[in-house]
């Protein structure tokens, strides 16, 4: 991003005169509106889009008739659109924004709702939500491991090799021991291994990092397919059996309706993801260590002058990031499903997505982690009411996204200034 | 045993030598060499013998530089520190062998005989699937190995190209998968769809191709030179937005095949595809002619065309090409163009040679990503790229025997291709283990450290 920037572009990059940041973005929001009102509005048909509080067609439910959904919230986001061209308080930007793109959403949803075949017009928030909930989750996993790495200055490409082994040493030891603890502790070190070679490469032997993440990547996949050959495949019921969290309820809490069920009644990886979020923001941002991590990813030389020991610190954030990566990986093997080869199937290239969408926070990446569950989610909804959206389109939507944001359309992201740079000290 | 090149920020340096001049007898003299007056960091790290010492004989000089951390050196011990790793990796592996090693203290002989039976056996075929199996009887049987071998080189060497260019442009092209995808789609269509007279019909095939990779290599290069959006990022998004794509296009009539109910399009048309070598019974096909054609080419362009000069000033230092007066913006997106054109052709001898002649969600494996690894083993110079293909080519081929003869599944390769990488890409950790001498380390650096 700006850091590997080409000076003559980074002016350009400056906005300035009547095209600034939140006009461009109005200016999209406003097409993006006028297109949801005319073309949803003309695709939806007259039935009732209906939105159940539940999982199932009864119960409490929103509706709306499909075509003055469809244009209503078309024009709701064209307003939100035009607002922003216009020209508001900056303070209203992300407001209106936010307002703009979830209205297009709905939209775009009277229209498929509406549309889909009787008996199956309806769309379960509940299921919607608990589902972008769990997909999301190991992204957001994925995407700790990248902000505690990258904020010190180590670019973690391995994401995806740290999930995987981790999922994978969580089934191993944990069908052999038959304990869901010990295959949570031992996830956690099958993460922490990838992640370590990773330190041990960037840091000693000063590889460069993105080389060493492709490679590790290819590694774990190598290491997990073969031992899973070997073992796994040939006795499933020793090796690839391991025992799984069930849901925790909490009380009165899972009782909120809508948010109950989806945020409540979840596993243990659930809760972990939710306050390993909370923990590591604070952390970053409130504490003395938060502070060295991050003048260790911006300015190494500055903070080993005022005695901050760089490698070390690095050292630990990166080994830290695996045990989180791996805690990942274990969300599918021990809650989930049993492992099978490359399960993780890209999903930690997702969570490097969310990271750089995130902006390389904590908060920022569960919120990008949630979208790109949603999205997720969503493709799912709409294979199953046989939408005539096909289903890679929506796929392909987190990846186009991050695009956007790395191409600074949908603001500016900057990486920690000293991200994916070997130190050497003197 | 500290790195004897720690300022390795900058992108790889200009190739002086290659692997077998750096083992040459006559560059071992210790006559200092200008070069190194300008890296007193190597300089330092040499420990040239001083000159006023009688001259050692040749033999010993020779001697000397084999055990030195030359390319030719690391690159070996790599390969066999990484045999070393997988054949532990068996041995864990293999109940039956694990259970003679709870009594090892009793008889130790048994332990070892079952870990060199399992694992000499498993390393053999390997051999024999790659190179040459003694007891092949017949000319098809005695060249099988080699056409396999030399059938999964070819679309290496054009991703290994493409991410080796990018890199001595000074950019890291994770996208060959992806743009290897776009020009397998377009290469099938192309095949399939369009009747055209044979040879023509290749021609335009192979073109369309390397048109898809071109375009899918134009969107991160022209991202990078607008806006400054880091490659290394917008190629992976790429990888899986092609991904989805190919697994999209498959499914629609027109190109799905109305036969099969399965994701699987129409086969290409024999007219399209690339002319078998040996015979109809061996699968060596002519993309391995165009592939050494390519690394003519790459050479060329880098070593002895205006362009390949720009590349490599811009890969080495993007401020100082610019004050130069050469243009930065339009080297990347012209990087990525050629990068792009690369592995799209790679993608395309997935589909018109041998390997398969029809799209599939699986059609190019992971010829991108191993390109990747072939490029860093190749240390990014285009015959050192061809060279790595054919190991890893070799590799393949063997693998296959392997998984089918010892019961050693196949990703025991990608271990070894991806520990081979790793020990090459850390010559500092080659040369602790094996107390090398430190002698010309410097050039083994291969990465170029780049922060996003």
């Amino acid at each position: 991003m700006s850091t590997t920037a080409v000076p003559e572009v980074a002016v350009t990059a400056v906005d300035e005169g009547f095209w600034t940041r939140a006009r461009k973005a109005g200016a999209v929001l406003l097409a993006l509106g006028v297109l949801a009102t005319v073309l949803f509005g003309a695709f939806a048909t007259d039935q009732q889009a209906r939105f159940t509080l539940s999982e199932t067609e009864g119960g409490a439910a929103l509706e709306i008739n499909g075509t003055v959904g469809a244009i209503l919230f078309g024009v709701i986001a064209a307003a939100a659109g035009a607002a922003l061209l216009a020209g508001v308080p900056k303070r209203w930007f992300t407001l209106l924004l936010g307002a703009g793109l979830v209205a297009f959403v709905l939209s775009f949803l009277c229209w498929q709702v509406s549309a889909a075949p009787e008996g199956r017009n309806f769309m379960p928030l509940v299921n919607v939500l608990r589902g972008t909930f769990i997909l999301a989750l190991p992204l957001t996993f994925g995407a700790l491991a990248g902000v505690l790495c990258e904020r010190s200055g180590v670019v973690n490409v391995a994401i995806e090799g740290q999930m995987l082994m981790g999922a994978f040493s969580g089934a191993l030891f944990g069908s052999i021991s038959g304990s869901v603890w010990v295959g949570l502790v031992a996830a956690a070190i099958g993460g922490a291994f990838i992640s370590l070679l990773l330190a041990v490469f960037a840091i000693r032997y000063l590889v460069d990092q993105v080389v060493m993440g492709i490679v590790l990547n290819l590694l774990a996949v190598g290491v997990t397919g073969f031992l899973y050959e070997r073992l796994m495949a040939t006795d499933a019921e020793k090796y690839n059996s391991a025992p799984r969290f069930g849901n925790w309820e909490i009380p009165l809490l899972s009782d909120i309706p809508l948010l109950g069920p989806a945020l409540f009644r979840g596993n243990i990886f659930l809760y972990l993801g939710l306050l390993l979020v909370l923990v590591i923001h604070l952390a970053l941002f409130r504490t003395r260590w938060g502070l060295r991590t991050r003048s260790v990813g911006e300015h190494p030389t500055a903070a080993d002058t005022v005695g901050v020991r760089v490698l070390g610190l690095r050292y630990r954030n990166v080994i830290m990031a695996g045990l989180v990566a791996g805690i990942g990986g274990a969300s599918y093997t021990l809650a989930l499903y049993s492992f099978t080869k490359n399960m993780i199937g890209g999903k930690g290239f997702i969570a490097l997505a969310a990271l750089i969408f995130g902006r390389w926070s904590p908060t920022g990446a569960l919120l990008a982690a949630l979208f790109f569950g949603f999205a997720d989610q969503l493709a799912t909804y709409l294979g199953a009411i046989g939408s005539s959206i096909p289903d890679q389109f929506l796929a392909m939507l987190p990846y186009l996204a991050t695009i956007l944001a790395v191409a600074g359309l949908v603001g500016k992201v900057r990486a920690p200034a000293a991200d994916g740079k070997p130190y050497v000290k003197g | 045993m500290t790195n004897p090149n720690p300022a390795s920020g900058s992108p790889d340096k200009e190739p002086a030598t290659d692997a077998l001049q750096a083992r040459g007898e006559a560059r071992a003299t210790p006559t200092a060499p200008a070069g190194d007056a300008e890296r007193p960091v190597a300089a330092t790290a040499m420990k040239l013998p001083p000159a006023e010492q009688p001259r050692p004989s040749l033999g010993k000089l020779f001697l000397d530089n084999l055990w030195a951390a030359n390319t030719v050196t690391v690159t070996v011990l790599a390969v066999v520190l990484a045999m070393l790793v997988g054949a532990v990796l068996i041995i864990v592996s293999d109940p039956e062998v694990l259970a003679t090693y709870s009594y090892i203290t009793a008889r130790p002989t048994d332990a070892l005989n079952a870990s060199w039976t399992v694992v000499s056996e498993a390393y053999a075929n390997l051999f024999k699937g790659a190179v040459f199996d003694p007891d092949a009887v017949g000319f098809t049987a005695a060249m099988g190995p080699i056409s396999e071998t030399l059938t999964y080189t070819a679309p290496l060497v054009f991703t290994g190209l493409s991410v080796a260019l990018a890199f001595r442009g000074g950019l890291f092209n994770i996208g060959a998968q992806g743009q290897a995808t776009i020009g397998v789609i377009l290469a099938a269509v192309a095949g399939f769809a369009l009747p055209l007279p044979p040879g023509v019909h290749l021609l335009v095939a192979l073109l369309a191709g390397a048109l898809g990779g071109a375009l899918w290599g134009f969107i991160p290069g022209i991202l990078k030179a607008r806006t400054g959006a880091h490659e290394v990022i917008n190629t992976i998004m790429l990888n899986y937005v092609a991904v989805y794509f190919l697994t999209w296009i498959i499914v629609q009539s027109g190109v799905q095949d109305p036969t099969r109910s399965d994701a699987i399009s129409k086969p290409v048309d024999a007219s399209a595809q690339l002319p078998r070598l040996l015979g109809d019974n061996l699968r060596v096909h002519a993309g391995i002619l165009l592939a050494v054609l390519a690394t003519w080419f790459v050479a060329w362009l880098l070593n002895r065309s205006t362009l390949g000069f720009e590349l490599r000033a811009v890969g080495a230092n993007p401020d100082a090409a610019r004050t130069a007066g050469i243009s930065v913006t339009k080297t990347y997106v012209l990087v990525m163009v050629i990068a792009g054109l690369l592995a799209g052709l790679g993608g395309s001898n997935m589909v018109l040679g041998s390997t398969a002649d029809a799209l599939t969600p699986l059609v190019i494996a992971q010829i991108g990503f191993d390109g990747i690894l072939v490029a860093l083993l190749g240390r990014v110079k285009p015959w050192g790229v061809l060279l790595a293909a054919l190991l890893f080519g070799a590799l393949q081929a063997g693998g296959n025997r392997m998984q089918s003869y010892s019961g050693i599944s196949l990703e025991l390769v990608t271990v070894l291709q991806a520990l081979i990488v790793i020990f090459i890409a850390a010559p500092a950790l080659v040369k602790a283990i094996f107390q090398l001498r430190a002698a010309r380390a410097a050039r083994l650096q291969t990465s170029l450290a780049k922060g996003w």
